[in-house]
């Protein structure tokens, strides 16, 4: 199984609650998948800062005096906020592959989440209710978010193998479903240079559509080549700094569905996810259709 | 105690408001408990469930002749095994309404997900919107008419019973069937393998108007349908197909 609930919000009034009403959704869908769950919001910062959230085993050791030794680093003030085992680092978009760099040399064990201009990302193993309250999703806001609650089929349960997955900047994808290929793909893939950091079939699936991105392709042609290149169940949900794609494969059989307003455009493993939206009740509900992809930019 | 005079009273009412049941404020469990201790014969043959909000297996084992009214959309397995009752779903329903029925009515007024009446043994099936992919899978004498398309991999080893589509039918549609008989209105994407059209005799025209009748549709008619049913080739091992297996 697993859960995966997405927003993205076209109504500005909205973005106040996007972490409250993403929050709900995505604990509706605990019983599809309760072994570790995630959420990535996008919400635009200042003009010219960049974001890295960072997860730690150890957070009180690891980001203890990191703000300091970073921007001695990288020669450039950064900040950041703790919130649990993660910690969102505000550095300029300039610096941010540099700041990247410097905290994997200073804090080998912490491993960045995602970084990008909007995106943050926090996941951890457990209940999506303890996963949401521990990281006060509920208070964010943002434009777009997508969650996801896991089943694990493929890799282990960790806070690594938990979704969403992250491979470029302000990129997340999160998957209900399982990869065949994923292990010739991902030996491609690093023959072509990509990192990976598991074990995991959807982090494949991240990285694939990196690798398309970065490659000159959009997120929507990148979705296209994924329904000719991976083999299995998918129905994925990505995100990018302005946009929101749904693509399934061509069985369709990992469930799916949609509802619009002038509001919104949500995504639900379930209707029971969409059932308390605002306005659902006249939204159009839809079921994505197999092998076409959806995608929406801001 | 003030007594009531008698023969002025009203007599005594039979309760004919329907039995209302919100799922907000009650569980999924006690309603479909309540649906399960009904004793044959009841007077209580009016049902309505508000608030489903898409929830699982909603008035799944229904066992006796009543009416059932969901307002709202429900979410995997609603109407599931049904016997007799007529479940009226005032939304869309999810994956697998109606699996497995065996006889009575469930009409989904919205759209229906995956496999809507699945291995279904008996009863009618409407669904008045869209039903997407494998509608109809494994039907084993279930009759299904949508109003809308359905999706692909529809009636995939049906075995018997009717499937009626107003719509287009998708990919593969009566892969590896047997001997239930698929008609459809619109266009199909393609026919699955051993599906083929065949020839629309009377007695089929016949199935349509009752089945569309009983559905209550009355703005088409059963010459605009196409007929579709097994080519037979697959039914027996056959050494020629061996390098297929």
């Amino acid at each position: 199984m697993c859960g995966i609930v997405g927003l993205f919000l076209k109504d500005k009034k909205l973005e106040p609650q996007l972490g409250a009403l993403l929050s709900e959704m995505l604990v509706t869908m605990t019983d599809r998948g309760p072994d570790s769950a995630g959420i990535a919001i996008y919400g635009n910062g200042a003009k010219g800062h960049g974001k890295i959230t960072i997860q730690s085993p150890n957070p009180e050791a690891d980001f203890q005096g990191l703000d300091a030794e970073l921007s001695k680093k990288i020669g450039t003030k950064v900040s950041s906020i703790v919130k649990s085992t993660h910690a969102v680092f505000d550095v300029p978009v300039a610096k941010l592959e540099e700041a990247r760099a410097a905290i994997a040399e200073l804090r080998p064990n912490a491993r960045v989440m995602g970084s990008g201009e909007a995106i943050e990302i926090y996941k951890e193993v457990g209940l999506p209710a303890e996963v949401v309250k521990r990281f006060d999703v509920t208070k964010m806001s943002g434009s777009h978010g997508i969650g996801h609650t896991r089943m694990a089929t493929e890799s282990a349960v960790t806070t690594l193998g938990a979704h969403p997955f992250s491979t470029g900047p302000d990129q997340c994808l999160v998957h209900n479903g399982s990869l065949s290929n994923h292990n010739n793909l991902r030996r491609e893939m690093i023959r072509d240079g990509m990192r990976f950091e598991t074990e995991n079939d959807t982090e494949v699936a991240a990285a694939y559509l990196s690798s398309k991105i970065a490659h000159g392709q959009n997120l929507g042609e990148a979705l296209e080549s994924s329904l000719n290149d991976l083999d299995g169940f998918f129905t994925f949900v990505v995100g990018t700094k302005n946009g929101f794609g749904v693509v399934r494969d061509p069985i369709a059989c990992k469930p799916a569905v949609m509802a619009e307003t002038d509001q919104y455009v949500a995504f639900g493993s379930e209707y029971r996810a969409l059932a308390n939206l605002p306005g659902i009740e006249n939204a159009r509900v839809w079921e994505p259709e197999p092998s076409t992809v959806y995608f929406w930019e801001h | 105690m003030h007594a009531t005079n008698l023969a002025t009273a009203p007599a005594s009412k039979v309760n004919y408001e329907p039995k209302v049941f919100d799922l907000s404020k009650i569980t999924l469990r006690e309603f479909n408990q309540a649906l399960h201790s009904i004793q044959d014969g009841t007077n209580a043959t009016s049902w309505e469930v508000i608030n489903p909000k898409g929830s699982h297996a909603v008035a799944a084992g229904a066992e006796h002749p009543i009416s059932i009214d969901v307002k709202g959309s429900v979410g995997y397995y609603c109407g599931g095994m049904n016997q007799k009752s007529t479940i009226t779903v005032h939304g869309s329903a999810g994956p697998g309404v109606g699996e497995n029925m065996m006889s009575g009515t469930i009409v989904v007024k919205g759209d229906a997900s995956q496999y809507a009446g699945a291995t279904g043994r008996g009863g009618l099936l409407v669904i008045e919107g869209n039903a997407s992919s494998r509608c109809g899978i494994s039907m084993k004498g279930i009759n299904i008419v949508v109003r809308g398309n359905i999706g692909h991999m529809s009636a995939f080893m049906a075995q018997s019973g009717n499937l009626v589509v107003l719509g287009d039918a998708g990919d593969a549609f009566g892969d590896s069937i047997y001997e239930a008989r698929l008609f459809v209105r619109g266009k199909v994407k393609s026919l699955g393998a051993d599906c083929i059209e065949k020839e629309m005799r009377p007695e089929h025209i016949e199935i349509l108007k009752d089945l569309l009748a009983k559905a209550g549709i009355t703005d088409v008619k059963p010459e605009e349908f196409k007929r579709y049913g097994s080519a037979r080739t697959l039914y027996n091992f056959n050494i020629d197909n061996a390098d297929a297996y």
